[in-house]
């Protein structure tokens, strides 16, 4: 990988500048979202934009794709042929017609229709005949067969992974014969597997001729992938370098402007179990729903890492956990006492606290505000309700303590909870889980899509409760997060769990070779 | 035995295809406003005011086509009002609709009452002659059942098969039913959302209006107040029925019109010892059941009823 990587800057120094954004500065009312920010591209460069969220990387590229107009600056492209022409602002359809391509984090596709359908709409005069198609058909399939993007053309979308979807995506791009390419969070939605797929065929398209801005915030990704790293920090280009030249530690604190401390787990001795599985059976309507014959032990002062690929029984063991759905077989045992009532009330009182997957849907209420959010696992607390009524001074004073205590940043205890970007909401749902201290917490994917700040922030209150005697099981598909967090780790796939050992007996690849099923090998190498 | 007699006769088949007609054209108008993401239950109005306008201007001496393309276009022009609350201004469609469906049935009543302030019994017009084809009208039993229509029945069964066409196989249909589905998907792709959304609901409310007009020019001769009687929301529920999809909705028109058609017939058999209101609700009592049996795997747009905004996502 190095090697190429070096061949490709060798490469890029003789390549044609295709892009020049010069002295972009963006405001929004008193927010300076981009300041004076320059970049050049040259043909087939593969350049990171690193920062956190809120840097202002999407609004410099959404600057580019002409969704807003910069208050300063301008961006140059080159034409056809080659000489650097200024780009009308605001306007996407000339950035579409200058060859620049977007495919936004969150996808526009329609999905009652097929790959190529997606591909077609939009290309075709709209009141015209269907006439075309099967040269438009040999062109996609010949961009399919130069890039790698395979993909069934020939489904409807709705039925394809978020990977193939991405794949069309960027297809519908190619086929406009981009020259720039703009992957916004590529592989926010990705798995491991998928991501690693997705870079090759960057590198493939590079390679091409294909210039690539990818925004990112995974410093491990970058640092894989990309041939140059520019950083944005409140706005302002910090830092540009080529990746070669950059270690892991510079680059995260360009982004976060201060040293970022590895999360660090002292060791401890754990104490007794606190949930024990033995053959636990959940049959559910599909294999992501589907535990075989489960065991696992975690203890007090103990961090329990599940690895594995998304989809492979994690939702399923999760539910189980959190009281949601009741095993078919096997025994489930709590702080030494079997459990026979399966629901998530009685696991909530019993002191199982959880941090959901996804948290927008099953973390918070986003219509309702930061304080009653807070409240809304504990309304029968004296604090928040008296004789059947609430009492709202209960929640404001509650909230403005949580919001003190775990840095939540929102206008105040009756902001909108969805209006709270992905770390704050993340740090409210902790706040409410680690006020009732809970003897048992289960993290699911917390780190998922947010920065480094706000990771940090994350692992630090895990790793605190570890400390404070209670129990942290931790699903996560991010393997730097499970060696720096878990003191055990199990590995699941396919609805299986496999017993990896302690976490620091591990190496990597036999936990990569277990994620992919090869349990076998795995142990015995 | 007299149950099954009725299936006999051509005369019953006659009738469920003459009843199923008005359906047909409201069920494809209600089919293309919803693809592309709008509900529309101004449809019950724009019956009313295509039947309305329609007969007018015949009966002012326009023509029978004139009339139906005077209908359209008022349905049309409803259908822009409904599409500019709904689309840019982004309003709830469920309102907005209902809203459109009083006004437009105030606004033929006013109209009919304000032209003929005096009249006591509404005047007629010549109306859409059954065709009388040559050989297949004459058939026995086939030549009665179908092919004694007027010229609005074929015209809108040859509908059901373009506008299947239409959106199955053109790019104006792929973009339809893209808008309906992720607006976003339109836009990203160098295309107008607004315009899309917009001509299809003005199109599918000019079709809801040559519905309307099939009853004062085809099944009947004159404008009557409380004509509609409730199509228009039969044709909503009967898009649920054909999953969106035209030839299932012309199966769908044809089923309620059988039904119709049969408890008419049926009414006059057993009417003595059967409370007449049983069969009048009977229609809509099977169309529940055929509703809740074929709406369980539908395929809703899924943009359907979701305002789209640019630069929003």
């Amino acid at each position: 990988m190095a090697g190429q990587h070096r061949k490709a800057q060798a490469h890029d120094e003789l390549a044609p500048v295709v892009l020049k954004i010069a002295g972009i500065t963006k405001r929004f009312g008193a927010l300076t979202a981009n300041e004076n920010v320059s970049l050049t591209l040259h043909q087939g460069d593969v350049v990171a934009l690193l920062g956190e969220n809120g840097a202002g990387k999407t609004t410099l590229m959404n600057i580019l794709f002409g969704h807003y107009v910069a208050d300063e600056g301008e961006i140059l492209v080159a034409g056809a042929a080659g000489a650097l022409e200024h780009l009308p602002p605001g306007s996407p359809q000339a950035a579409l017609d200058a060859g620049i391509g977007m495919v936004h984090q969150h996808f526009t596709l329609a999905e009652n229709l097929t790959g190529f359908e997606n591909i077609l709409l939009g290309v075709e005069p709209i009141f015209g005949l269907a006439r075309g198609r099967s040269a438009a058909r040999a062109k996609i399939e010949k961009i399919v067969t130069d890039s790698g993007l395979a993909v069934d053309l020939d489904t409807p979308v709705s039925s394809l992974t978020v990977g193939e979807k991405q794949r069309v995506e960027i297809l519908k791009a190619l086929f406009r014969d981009a020259r720039i390419l703009v992957l916004d969070e590529p592989t926010a939605v990705l798995t491991p597997q998928e991501s690693e797929g997705l870079f090759q065929v960057v590198e493939k398209l590079a390679a091409a001729g294909l210039t690539v801005i990818f925004i990112s915030h995974k410093l491990h990704e970058v640092l894989a992938a990309s041939h140059r790293i520019a950083v944005l920090r409140g706005g302002v280009l910090v830092g540009e370098l080529t990746t070669a030249d950059a270690d892991r530690g510079k680059i995260a604190e360009l982004m976060v402007g201060r040293e970022v401390p590895a999360s660090q787990r002292s060791p401890m001795s754990p104490g007794a179990a606190v949930l024990k599985l033995d053959e636990v059976k959940v049959s559910g309507s599909d294999a992501r729903r589907t535990l075989h014959a489960v065991s696992m032990v975690v203890h007090e002062r103990e961090v329990v890492g599940i690895a594995g690929v998304a989809g492979n029984g994690q939702s399923a063991l999760a539910s189980l956990i959190s009281g949601l759905v009741e095993p078919e077989a096997g025994r489930v045992e709590f702080c030494g006492d079997a459990v026979t009532t399966f629901s998530p009330r009685t696991f909530m009182s019993a002191g199982i606290g959880r941090i959901p997957e996804d948290r927008h849907h099953d973390g918070v209420v986003g219509a309702m505000t930061v304080a009653e959010n807070l409240a809304i696992e504990t309304l029968k607390d004296a604090r928040f309700s008296q004789n059947g009524f609430l009492r709202f001074n209960g929640f404001q004073s509650h909230a403005l303590e949580a919001i003190e205590a775990f840095d939540i940043r929102c206008s105040g205890p009756d902001a909108p909870t969805r209006l709270l970007s992905g770390g704050n909401m993340q740090k409210l749902i902790l706040a409410r889980v680690l006020e009732n201290a809970p003897k048992l917490i289960l993290a699911n994917q917390p780190t998922r899509g947010l920065d480094v700040g706000a990771q940090t922030e994350v692992h630090k209150r895990l790793l605190a409760a570890r400390e404070r005697d209670a129990a942290v099981i931790l699903i996560s598909e991010d393997l730097d997060e499970l060696f720096t967090l878990t003191d055990r780790i199990y590995v699941m796939h396919a609805g299986n769990l496999d017993d990896a050992g302690p976490t620091d007996a591990l190496d990597r690849a036999a936990v990569g070779l277990m994620m992919a099923g090869h349990s076998a090998e795995a142990t015995a190498s | 035995m007299e149950f099954l007699e009725i299936f006999l006769s051509a005369n019953f088949w006659a009738a469920a295809i003459r009843i199923a007609t008005p359906l047909i054209f409201g069920t494809l108008g209600a089919l293309i406003c919803e693809r592309a993401g709008v509900l529309n239950l101004g449809i019950e109005g724009i019956f009313t005011a295509g039947a309305m306008a329609g007969w007018m201007a015949v009966w002012l001496g326009a023509g029978l086509f004139g009339g139906i393309l005077v209908a359209a276009l008022v349905g049309a022009m409803i259908g822009l009002i409904h599409a500019i609350l709904t689309v840019p201004l982004g309003l709830s469609q469920h309102v907005s609709g209902i809203g459109v469906t009083m006004l437009a049935t105030s606004a033929a009543y006013f109209t009919y009452r304000t032209a003929l302030p005096d009249v006591t019994s509404p005047p007629r017009i010549e109306p859409f002659q059954p065709l009388n084809m040559p050989l297949l009208s004459d058939l026995p039993f086939l030549g009665p059942a179908l092919f004694q229509h007027t010229v609005m029945t074929y015209i809108a069964i040859a509908l059901v098969f373009l506008v299947a066409w239409v959106m199955a196989r053109t790019p104006l249909g792929l973009a339809i039913r893209a808008v309906g589905d992720n607006p976003s998907s339109v836009d990203s792709q160098g295309l107008s959302v607004y315009g899309l959304r917009i001509g299809a609901v003005m199109a599918g409310s000019a079709l809801m209006a040559i519905g309307g007009a099939f009853l004062t020019m085809a099944a009947f001769d004159a404008f009557f107040f409380g004509m509609v009687n409730g199509r228009g929301w039969i044709c909503i529920a009967l898009t649920v029925f054909a999953s969106w999809r035209p030839k299932k909705a012309l199966l769908g028109a044809l089923l309620f019109g059988a039904f119709e058609a049969y408890q008419v017939r049926l009414q006059t058999e057993v009417g003595a010892v059967v409370p007449g209101e049983i069969f009048l609700m009977a229609p809509y009592v099977l169309s529940i059941i055929a509703l809740v049996i074929a709406a369980r795997g539908a395929d809703y747009p899924r943009a359907l009823l979701t305002p789209w905004f640019k630069g929003q996502r």
